[in-house]
């Protein structure tokens, strides 16, 4: 009887961890499945190589590339603000600060990620833009620089906590050695500490750069949901996850193309940061296999 | 003489210039790390001057209105405060139940492994990905409609990942030890798991729990995504009810809208005025993600410092 039990329990405890698998399984399935019915409407072509995101006017074109601009603009903003601070931030914490520092810094760091997005959003449309307009005259109401600025500012984060990691990681005796040769504290940190916590550096970027394709409600608020092919940061833009919002806030009949459309934009989306994750994880499989 | 007198003057030199380059990286360095404060505090001081004057009372008790001064955000918290609910009661026990399989059970074979890659890979899944799983699943496969049950389906689904990861974690740091004493009693091992492996890594699992369901709170896009709705007048119908049999569960099925989602229609209106309802929605939002975050920060620092195996 009592083996019985044993089983049955690890049975359903098994379930339970299989629901992971299966959630994937129906996010795949899902994306795929009406996407399909897209594609079967537009064709793959026109989709990739149109120039013109238009699926609401009386002429709708179909062509990503307007969104996929504005997402990769926005994030290089990010990329350009999180990636150098980020990995300032914890060379410094690693090889700089003293303990009580860090202890402090960390989860203050850390509160940074917690805050809602939809805060970030606000902060960026009625705060940071109107400071950058004043030193930037033809920066428009809605532009990619605040939103971008700000989603950098929001994964500094994810850079530095797994960048810091890493660079603890790597054993004190490495460290006493560089230090032994006369090395400072600057030289051992650059051309020691990073090159071996290389792999655990990189997977924070790649996991930062995802964060900041994913991110929605700020760039939904402040750049504007205006599909524009450009890669001017002044310009208001449109980004795969606005897109998505913003046909999701209007009432969109189950079955028709509009519907359709944020399922197209939303497997572009997923086949992009699923690269990313699976190259991340490649490199943070490897900060195992050094020491 | 081993060096020159002008070798020795270069050599000084250098290192001069060394201890200034790592003096300069240090104030660089500390300077990066204050950039995240001072957003932060900007951040609060600029809500708290935008929106302190629409704080009250009136505010949490009324509906939202075409009138930015009535207008208030009684339907987003009860909407949230439901949401939540049902988020918990779906990523805890199935979470905790997904950890302690990975971490007791699981053998090293293919299957554990590729439950293991997986849930790697659904931590990075954009948030809004979950809403259109949850638009394609929930709301128009299994016709769950536009509601609370489906809104909080969609949380849990999102922050499962991370309750699983600190169940595992929490569970992992329970020594050997503690279960072959179990075992040595004659216990078996969901008696060991249930008894002494599960309440002492409690602690470790509510502070994931308690982290998760903050960022849940925060999340707008996937929400956005159900169709919850950005006006609503009317609260769910009441979990009791005086008749037979005092509990209903009819709330589950009906339209909703929380706390981020009021706020972004608030942001997205434009008139001046409404957006200080936003930045009031914003310090309220932001409030309770803190003290969220606070409470989990002081139980892992509680828990370090007491638990010592």
């Amino acid at each position: 009887m009592g083996r019985i039990k044993e089983r049955a329990i690890e049975a359903i405890l098994l379930l339970c961890a299989l629901s992971s698998v299966f959630v994937t399984l129906g996010i795949v399935f899902i994306l795929f499945y009406e996407a399909f019915g897209f594609f079967k409407e537009i064709s793959l072509w026109e989709f990739l190589t149109g120039t013109q995101w238009t699926p609401l006017f009386a002429q709708p074109k179909f062509g990503i590339l307007p969104l996929v601009c504005g997402t990769l603009l926005v994030t290089g903003i990010a990329v350009l603000v999180s990636l150098p601070i980020g990995l300032i931030v914890a060379v410094y914490l690693s090889e700089y600060a003293p303990y009580n520092v860090r202890e402090i810094a960390k989860p203050i760091l850390e509160l940074l990620a917690a805050i809602p997005t939809v805060v970030y959003g606000y902060f960026a449309l009625l705060f940071l833009t109107p400071i950058l307009q004043k030193f930037i005259p033809n920066l428009s109401g809605f532009n990619a620089l605040s939103p971008g600025i700000i989603i950098g500012i929001m994964i500094i984060p994810y850079v530095s906590s797994v960048s810091e990691d890493s660079m603890r990681a790597v054993p004190m005796h490495i460290r006493e050695g560089s230090y032994a040769t006369g090395a400072t504290k600057f030289q051992t940190a650059f051309r020691v500490i990073i090159p071996s916590a290389f792999s655990g550096i990189a997977a924070s970027f790649i996991i930062g750069i995802s964060r900041a394709i994913g991110e929605t409600m700020v760039v939904a608020i402040a750049a504007g949901m205006m599909p524009n092919l450009t890669l001017n940061p002044l310009e208001p833009v449109q980004t795969l996850t606005a897109y998505i919002v913003g046909v999701s806030i209007g009432d969109v009949p189950h079955g028709t193309i509009e519907y359709k459309t944020i399922f197209a934009a939303g497997v572009t989306l997923f086949l992009m940061t699923l690269f990313l994750n699976i190259l991340g994880f490649w490199f943070k499989r490897k900060i195992r296999e050094v020491y | 003489m081993l060096f020159e007198d002008n070798q020795i003057q270069e050599i000084k030199k250098r290192i001069a210039q060394n201890k200034l380059r790592d003096y300069l990286f240090w104030i660089l360095g500390l300077f990066s790390t204050l950039i995240g404060f001072v957003v932060f505090f900007t951040l609060m001081i600029d809500l708290f001057i935008d929106g302190f004057t629409r704080l009250g009372w009136p505010f949490l008790i009324s509906y939202p209105s075409r009138f930015p001064e009535k207008a208030g955000i009684l339907s987003a918290w009860v909407g949230t405060t439901l949401v939540m609910i049902v988020t918990t009661a779906t990523a805890v026990p199935f979470g905790i139940a997904s950890g302690i399989y990975l971490e007791e059970y699981g053998k090293k074979n293919w299957l554990t492994q590729m439950i293991e890659i997986n849930m790697n890979n659904l931590a990075g899944v954009p948030s809004i990905i979950y809403g259109l799983l949850a638009l394609g699943l929930f709301v128009y496969f299994l016709k769950l409609g536009e509601s609370i049950l489906t809104g909080g389906l969609t949380l849990g689904l999102l922050i499962l990942p991370m309750v699983v990861t600190s169940t595992r974690e929490s569970i992992k740091s329970i020594p050997n030890s503690i279960r072959e004493a179990s075992y040595a009693l004659g216990a078996t091992k969901w008696q060991t798991i249930k008894d002494h492996v599960l309440p002492y890594s409690m602690g470790g699992i509510l502070t994931g729990v308690i982290i998760g369901l903050s960022r849940a709170i925060g999340e707008t896009a996937p929400i956005i995504t159900v169709g919850a709705l950005t006006f609503i007048a009317f609260l769910p119908s009441p979990p009791i009810t005086i008749t037979f049999p005092f509990i209903s569960f009819k709330w589950l099925f009906d339209p909703f809208t929380v706390m981020p989602i009021q706020m972004f229609n608030w942001i997205s209106r434009p008139q001046k005025e409404f957006h200080l309802n936003a930045a009031a929605a914003g310090i309220i939002l932001l409030l309770m993600t803190l003290i969220m975050n606070g409470i989990a920060i002081y139980l892992r620092y509680k828990l370090r410092k007491k638990i010592k195996w």
